[in-house]
């Protein structure tokens, strides 16, 4: 079962480690993660995404809470959440047919194209992380990828439900 | 304001803290520390011969005053030789700081001489870890390390001081904080009141129900608090391997320890029981056995200041969350609320089947051997120092010491529970004298353990510490070697070689190398008059070296994934 923990913590050097380092030391997979302060700056907020029982996750999440560093922690996929992902791609843009297919796919979903060379196109992308996949999933047939970076994803509860300090 | 240097700060930091003795060894990231040393007043330190037995020292010393042992180690080795110590302690949640040297700012993460990332290494083995940036924040950093170490699941805490950060040329503004709040950390003390309602009623409805005592209530200072209620309830208690000396011993509601190496009545109780009440204990595999299989007919209530504990690996029907010293007076206080009438409730039946099980004199062994029972050395310890505090190493002595010695109070019974630290127990009897310099304090120990940090005896010579070292020694490595016995075919794979015997050396000799007495054990009729001979020596370590028998097993012994009523009671019977 997939699990979207976001976890509030101070933001200061070592935190992270201590936070990644309870998924590692149990051998659990961390699919994505993300990092970076809030509003507050003496906070960061975390998102990580990982695949697990329920039992596995409840524990791994009361770990979390023990964390000295860690002030808030909740897994987002128990209610309805908003999650994004932002991807970047190269890919090759040769000729003016290859150059057409890639703008239309991107325009399909809803990418812009962030950077041009005469031989290159780097698009980007917002969504969920099943939208991104889809699109390499296309893009992967009809064009050559060079490089794809994804940032992990971040997320946010729907409605009232709030993670703050 | 006062003006002090990094490495003065560190002293006076530990003194503002109330910190009476520091167990360390010198070395060049933290010799501007001990030159702050040199001149401190209150604040005095207890030279170890290796930093491993420095964390073990602290460390017994935390369990049987209370209080938050305190350890300073150098860089890089002096660092990596302490994680042993500080892992015990954290399986043990014992609250103490680590004060390690770390090479200059400038020079971390060059591969300096000394250098080793501290904080990372200790990462997965401390409740949390400083590394100070500037000597302006270590007072800060030494009131958050202690109020950690000590409130809610205490455990080890690690301050990583860079040398630069001590340069005693620089001087800053000194005030040690008064308090301390943390937004980030706030244990629960108080119990949820529902669930303690729920909990009450449940305890006086069972009819066959177990108090499951674990090291949490020692570590609470709970005891008098959970006899009060065990009293009340007329319930059983089972204690852990840390549990014991939660109950008196010899309290006729005492069962025994639970687990593997627990007695029968105690696992026999929390097999057939309707209701456990398990209080500041984490379920460890050797105290349930098989998961599945435990306690199939019971409820469980549990109580635990630490919320990541509940339901861990055994699941509950109602957890607790809270400070026992707090949550046990809210139930007793929910009795009378509640009204309930606790004269009407009839336990007879159920103390009728423990009686039963108890007559099965489960711990009982061969006292007409020509061979010295290691049991017998236990108990004759046990008749002569009733009082002691008792530091045990790791191994079968250990068992036969948590079986037969009869624990009257808690903070006497120090041996590593979770990690299982062979070389624990010297250096921490040695914490333990520092402590209570006029107490008795025996360390039972083994021809294979003490060999672990035997170093420290030169220790005891220099603090003049008389410790009682007895040790059971059956020419063996003895736990592994009962397994090998039991479940190897009895392939006794570096064990008990020739070879490993032949080497063993002569303890008496060794004891007057280090300037202690020595005395050797060989005969059953000479156990009581040697043993009266070491307990009348006062002023002098003495090692009582007593060959036992070899084949000495340690039973009862829970069978690997069975329940906890499925035990080998001896060489040749089981409960199955």
């Amino acid at each position: 079962m997939r699990h979207v923990i976001s976890v509030l913590l101070d933001n200061e050097s070592g935190a992270l480690s201590r936070v990644v380092g309870l998924f590692s030391q149990r051998n659990y997979n961390i699919e994505t993660l993300t990092v970076a302060p809030t509003d507050d700056n003496t906070l960061s907020r975390i998102t990580i995404v990982t695949m697990g029982d329920d039992e596995q996750v409840e524990q791994i999440t009361k770990q979390l809470h023990k964390l000295i560093n860690v002030l808030k922690v909740c897994d987002l996929a128990d209610a309805p959440f908003v999650e994004r992902e932002v991807l970047l791609a190269k890919c090759r843009a040769a000729t003016p047919e290859v150059r057409a297919e890639i703008c239309s796919l991107a325009d399909i979903f809803r990418g812009q194209i962030v950077d041009v060379t005469s031989e290159l196109y780097t698009i980007q992308m917002v969504g969920s992380s099943d939208k991104i996949d889809a699109f390499i999933n296309t893009a992967s047939k009809n064009i050559e990828l060079i490089e794809v970076v994804r940032s992990g994803v971040c997320g946010i509860a729907r409605g009232e439900r709030a993670l703050r300090a | 304001m006062e003006k002090l240097s990094g490495a003065q700060m560190v002293v006076r930091a530990l003194e503002d803290e109330g910190v009476e003795f520091v167990f360390g060894y010198p070395g060049g990231a933290v010799i501007d520390i001990y030159d702050a040393l040199y001149s401190a007043r209150k604040l005095k330190h207890v030279l170890v011969r290796h930093e491993q037995a420095a964390v073990h020292a602290a460390d017994g010393y935390a369990r049987c005053t209370g209080k938050v042992g305190v350890a300073l180690a150098t860089s890089g080795p002096g660092a990596t030789n302490c994680i042993t110590g500080i892992a015990t302690a954290y399986m043990d949640s014992i609250p103490m700081v680590i004060i390690t040297g770390q090479v200059g700012r400038p020079l971390i993460g060059s591969d300096a001489f000394q250098e080793v990332d501290t904080v990372g290494i200790t990462r997965p083995i401390v409740k949390h870890s400083f590394l100070c940036t500037s000597a302006e924040e270590l007072p800060l950093i030494f009131k958050k390390a202690f109020y950690l170490a000590a409130t809610g699941r205490p455990g080890p805490v690690v301050i990583d001081i860079p040398k630069n950060v001590q340069n005693p040329k620089n001087l800053f503004d000194y005030e040690y904080p008064k308090e301390i709040s943390m937004r980030s950390y706030n244990p629960t003390l108080h119990g949820h009141k529902g669930q303690i309602k729920r909990a009450v009623k449940l305890l006086a409805e069972a009819k066959r129900p177990v108090l499951y005592a674990g090291g949490g209530i020692v570590l609470a200072n709970a005891c008098q608090a959970v006899r009060d209620l065990a009293e009340k309830f007329n319930m059983p208690v089972v204690s852990s391997l840390m549990g014991l000396g939660v109950l008196p011993g010899s309290d006729r509601r005492f069962l025994g320890m639970l687990g593997m190496h627990g007695t029968y009545e105690a696992n026999m109780a929390m097999h057939n029981s309707d209701l456990v009440l398990a209080v500041g204990t984490r379920f460890s595999d050797r105290s349930t056995n098989s998961v599945p299989k435990f306690c199939p007919n019971a409820k469980i209530i549990h109580i635990d200041v630490d919320p990541a504990s509940i339901s861990k690996t055994v699941r509950v029907d109602i957890p607790i969350v809270g400070s026992i010293d707090i949550v046990i007076p809210q139930m007793m206080g929910d009795v009378e609320e509640l009204g309930i009438n606790l004269q009407e409730r009839n336990l007879d039946e159920w103390w009728n089947m423990i009686a039963g099980w108890r007559k099965r004199n489960c711990l009982d062994y061969d006292h007409s051997s020509s061979l010295i029972k290691p049991q017998a050395v236990i108990e004759a310890v046990n008749r002569l120092a009733p009082d002691a505090i008792v530091a045990s190493d790791v191994g079968q002595h250990q068992m036969f010491v948590a079986q037969h010695f009869k624990f009257e109070e808690p903070r006497k019974w120090l041996n590593s529970g979770g990690l299982g630290t062979m070389g624990y127990g010297l250096p921490a009897a040695v914490g333990a004298q520092i402590a209570y310099p006029d107490s008795t304090v025996v360390c039972f120990t083994s021809d294979g353990s003490v060999q672990m940090n035997i170093q420290e005896l030169a220790t005891c010579t220099e603090f003049k510490l008389p410790l009682k070292v007895i040790i059971i020694n059956n020419n063996a490595l003895g736990m592994v070697k009962q397994w090998q016995r039991l479940f190897y075919e009895g392939r006794l794979s570096q064990t008990c070689s020739p070879e490993y015997i032949s080497a063993i050396p002569d303890f008496v000799k060794l004891a007057e190398a280090y300037g202690h007495v020595g005395i050797r054990i060989t005969r059953p009729d000479e156990l009581e008059s040697g043993l009266e001979k070491a307990f009348s020596i006062n002023d002098r370590l003495v090692i009582v070296e007593v060959l036992t028998d070899p084949s000495e097993l340690v039973y009862p012994m829970t069978i690997n994934g069975g329940a906890m009523c499925d035990m080998r009671l001896n060489d040749t019977e089981t409960t199955l």
